[in-house]
This record gives structure tokens, C-alpha cells and sequence, in this order.
């Protein structure tokens, strides 16, 4: 791969860490009066999902990480393996549960969502940022309630559960904003 | 960078923009990154630091930007333009300013521009204004009281905080906030002390003893000054870069402050060295430093060593960063808020 000297560093760009591929949070140049100047990252260990910097001489470089994103359709899984496929080649990609992790629960077989490849394996898998999913079960909302009133807990297709206010029934399609786990409205169909 | 890769045409530019990331077609950020406000408070600061200086009876001067020799400090680059024969853009008006000074001029000052090759960030422009002047007849400590003054005539009371601004020597800072002597500590101890702040620092050469004490500054020890007006005074000797080196208490020490004012370094002073042979020593060991680290070694002034030779008047010098200054007194964060076209537009 090829490498990035600081002045080329800037948030966004995916770079090997400490033998980790990493994703550019923040860069700062810092340069003392008269001294020596730094390159101060901050970047997020895509493996482990933790927050570190680091203090780079300016001139120093760090290695380009092979990630990229894709968008794959989701085929299926078998409890372990969930399988994706890059629509345009038809290329298929297995990716674990750590790299599914909480994207599991808002995928629909068919779907597309977006793989994040390094060195060509699936490293994490991010659903799109907006859903809309049906209701499997949920208590019927108690009489009288209004759209201001409480909520309720509801099971959808893919097993998620979420919470929902008391007029929406079994059955209902919903929109949900994945990146906070919560419903959002009445899916219009 | 050359003036040769400055004057290309409009769409290599554009090209060579490509990985800054910007958004939209060639020309699309055309518009001053600075609102019309900032420039006008630009424009009155400039304004009140040439009536400060004219009611003080400091000459304003104006000295070349391209010039034969280029700084020779190991963390200064300078741009080099083409030419027959070269030229070099000039990172501060200091050499030539003392020049001034040798052959009589007294106080003066300059408000111009200087280059950096390479320094781009939040608060660097590879091109910027300097507030840079010298007086006759001070040390840095008297010197410091007129940047006081001047900071005053410039900037909002509460921004200051109370004068007289606290003075604190680079000593106690880091024995205060990380239990260290940089004038003494080894290599070693500095690398524990960047240990213990939970620094990820770079890998340094052994006996780098400063490339530690600027990480250990930057990192450990500006973010915990207190806000408003600050001077750090008593560098370590290794760091006099232009100023006399004294002998305290504390071991031999620069004499040297820096100015800041809610931990934005704003402004470096000299008691300025004075002795040509000292002079040409340090110059040499920046060459070698130049050298050893593999970046180019410009030529030396000698017009700068003869006119040390001759005689520079026992003087306090001190440059200050315009741009931050306006920053400041605009409440910014960035210097973007205060340059019409910073470099990723210019």
C-alpha cells in the first residue's frame, strides 16, 4: 500500500496504526515557537471501535490501510456467517458476527447496506441509516391513548426490538433511524 | 515549491487542490474565507499598532521578502523561488531588520508578510503577517512590558484578564505540571515525563532533548496555562534559536519569552544575541542539524554576520503573529476566519 506523509493526513483517510487499520478522526498541526512541528491524529481502531491519538513528527508517515466501503445486498445468514453480495460483480463476501455486530438486527434478507472491506474481508457492516420494518408483535395500545402518550415495547421482523408509541399496532409497518435504534413514524406504503 | 510550480496555470492548480477534499467544480471556493467584518477589524488593528508605534517613535521599516540567504533554523523551511540565481522567500524579517539596526536605524518595527513552507493548519498559514520589532537598549523583560502594552491597545480588557499579566519561567511550568526539569532532566526522564502525560509521542533520537521539551510544551504544558494574557520567559539554552543565553539559578537559560493569550502562542522575544562568532556557531550547527536530518542547507547571510560584526546595538526583539491577534480579537478559533484567502484558496 502506499503511505501518507502528515501534510497529506486529513480525516477520513484510512491508515494502518500500530499494525491496525484505522479510520482519521482529526488532524492538528502543532508547531512550537521556535521547535520541532507535530502532526497531532486522532483516529478510530476499526477493529476494536476505540478512540486514540497519536503525535507524529511532521515528515513521518503512516502506511495506507486497503479499506474501502462498498454497498452489499444482504443474502442470509446461518447464525454465524452472514453473507453479502457486491451487486455489480456478484461477488460474494462472508462476514463474521463481530463484523455484522449490531447491524444484525435491522437487515432484511435483500436489503443493501454498506461493508466496510479490509484487505478484502468484511470488517464491519453498517445498515442504511433509515429502515422500514414490520411489526411482529406488540401488546395492543390501551384505549383512549393518544399520539403524545407513552410507549411500548415492539418486536419487528428481524427480531430488533424497539420502542413505539401506544397507538401503533401489530402488523404496521415503521421507519426507524438505525444510528439511534428508534422509531421514527408510520412507514407511508 | 518553487515560483516556476506557483505560476502554472489556473487548472493545475485546481488539479493539485484535488486531495484537499473540497467540494464543487474548479473555482467554486472563490470567496473570501473571512467575512467583510473581520477584515474590517483587521484593517483598524493594523491601524492602531502603526499609531501605537508612531506615538512611541518607532520607525516603520520595510525590508525585502525575497532574498539570497534563507534562515538556516533547522524548523523553518523556506520557499525557494527560481531563478538565476535562486531566491528564497523570507520566513521572518529578523536578519534583515538587524542590518537596519547595525547601521543605526533605533526602534523600528514591520507589519509584513513571512513564508513557512509546509505550516498549514488551524493556526499556521504558509503565508502570514508578522508584527515584528526591535528596541534598543531593552532586554526581554523590558520588552515584554511594551508587548503588554500594545496587547492592551489591541485586544478586549476581559480577554487579558488583569495586568499585570502573569510571568512564568519555563522551569516552573514543567516542574509545576509535570514534575521536571527541562533545563537538567535526561532524555530519558523527558521520556517519562511524555509517559506519564499519556502521550503517543514520535520516536526521537536519543539525545534529542528538545524535540521532546517542544512535544512536552505543546502537548503537557501550553494546554494548561491559564486563559487570558500569559509570558513564559527562561527557555532552555538549546532553544535560544537568536537570543543570548544567560546563566541563572536554574543552569544556563534563554533570553527568551513567548507571549499567549488563551493558550494561542501569539508572540516570541529575544534579548538579541549580539556576537558574531557565537552567531556563526549557532548557524553552523543549524546547518548540520539541516544536514543530518536530510532537508536542504541554504546559504548563510554573511551581509547578516557582517553587520553583527560591525556592531548591533544591545537590543530586545520580538515577532508577533498578526493573523492570531486578529483571530483573537475577532473570537475566533481558526485563522481561516481571519484570512481573505488562506492558502487552500489563495
Amino acid at each position: 500500500m502506499p503511505s501518507y506523509s502528515t501534510n497529506e493526513l486529513r480525516s477520513g483517510l484510512k491508515v494502518m496504526i500500530d499494525g491496525a487499520p484505522c479510520n482519521i478522526v482529526d488532524v492538528e498541526f502543532v508547531k512550537p515557537g521556535k521547535g520541532q512541528a507535530f502532526v497531532r491524529v486522532k483516529y478510530r481502531v476499526l477493529t476494536t471501535d476505540r478512540v486514540n491519538e497519536r503525535t507524529l513528527k511532521s515528515g513521518e508517515g503512516l502506511e495506507a490501510a486497503d479499506v474501502h466501503e462498498t454497498d452489499m445486498q444482504y443474502l442470509y445468514d446461518d447464525g454465524s456467517t452472514w453473507h453479502f453480495m457486491e451487486p455489480s460483480s456478484y461477488e460474494q463476501y462472508e462476514a463474521n458476527a463481530d463484523a455484522v455486530g449490531d447491524a444484525a438486527q435491522w437487515l432484511r434478507e435483500q436489503d443493501v447496506c454498506t461493508v466496510t472491506l479490509y484487505n478484502n474481508v468484511p470488517l464491519s457492516v453498517t445498515p442504511p441509516n433509515f429502515v422500514t420494518l414490520e411489526i411482529t408483535r406488540t401488546d395492543p395500545g390501551v384505549r383512549g391513548d393518544t399520539s403524545s402518550g407513552g410507549t411500548k415495547p415492539a418486536t419487528l421482523e428481524t427480531g430488533a426490538v424497539v420502542k413505539v408509541p401506544l397507538f401503533i399496532q401489530q402488523g404496521e409497518v415503521i421507519r426507524i433511524d438505525t444510528r439511534i435504534g428508534e422509531y421514527v413514524s408510520r412507514a407511508k406504503e | 515549491m518553487t515560483a516556476a510550480a506557483g505560476a502554472a496555470g489556473r487548472a493545475d492548480g485546481a488539479a493539485a487542490r484535488g486531495s484537499g477534499g473540497r467540494e464543487g467544480p474548479a473555482g467554486a471556493d472563490w470567496r473570501p474565507a473571512a467575512s467583510l467584518d473581520a477584515l474590517r477589524l483587521r484593517a483598524r488593528l493594523a491601524g492602531r499598532t502603526r499609531a501605537f508605534f508612531a506615538a512611541r517613535g518607532v520607525l516603520e521599516v520595510e525590508t525585502p521578502l525575497l532574498a539570497a540567504a534563507a534562515t538556516p533554523e533547522p524548523h523553518l523551511a523556506s520557499l525557494a523561488v527560481a531563478g538565476d540565481p535562486p531566491r528564497y522567500l523570507q520566513t521572518s524579517p529578523e536578519l534583515h531588520m538587524k542590518r537596519l539596526l547595525a547601521a543605526g536605524s533605533g526602534p523600528i518595527y514591520q507589519l509584513g508578510r513571512a513564508f513557512r513552507g509546509g505550516e498549514a493548519g488551524r493556526r499556521h498559514n504558509p503565508e502570514f503577517t508578522l508584527l515584528e520589532w526591535y528596541r534598543p537598549g531593552l532586554d526581554e523583560h523590558g520588552l515584554l512590558e511594551e508587548v503588554e502594552a500594545l496587547l492592551r491597545e489591541l485586544l478586549p480588557a476581559e480577554r487579558l484578564g488583569p495586568p499585570p499579566a502573569p510571568r512564568a519561567s519555563y522551569g516552573e511550568l514543567f516542574r509545576r505540571h509535570l514534575g521536571v526539569d527541562p533545563h537538567r532532566a535526561t532524555a530519558a526522564e523527558l521520556d517519562r515525563a511524555i509517559a506519564a502525560a499519556a502521550l503517543s509521542g514520535p520516536d526521537f533520537a536519543p539525545d534529542d532533548r528538545d524535540g521532546r521539551l517542544h512535544l512536552l510544551m505543546a502537548l503537557a504544558v501550553e494546554p494548561r496555562l491559564p486563559a487570558g494574557l500569559v509570558f513564559v520567559h527562561g527557555f532552555p539554552a538549546g532553544q535560544a534559536s537568536l537570543a543570548r543565553v544567560r546563566e541563572t539559578a536554574e543552569g544556563p537559560v534563554a533570553a527568551r519569552f513567548e507571549a499567549f493569550v488563551d493558550r494561542v502562542e501569539l508572540a516570541n522575544g529575544f534579548h538579541e544575541l549580539a556576537d558574531p562568532v557565537e552567531q556563526r556557531r549557532r548557524f553552523e550547527g543549524d546547518l548540520a542539524a539541516r544536514r543530518a536530518a536530510g532537508f536542504p542547507a541554504p546559504p548563510l547571510d554573511e551581509r547578516f554576520l557582517a553587520a553583527l560584526e560591525a556592531g548591533l546595538p544591545d537590543c530586545a526583539g520580538v515577532a508577533l503573529g498578526f493573523d492570531r491577534l486578529v483571530m483573537l480579537a475577532a473570537g475566533a478559533d481558526s485563522l481561516d476566519a481571519v484570512l481573505a484567502f488562506p492558502a487552500d484558496r489563495a
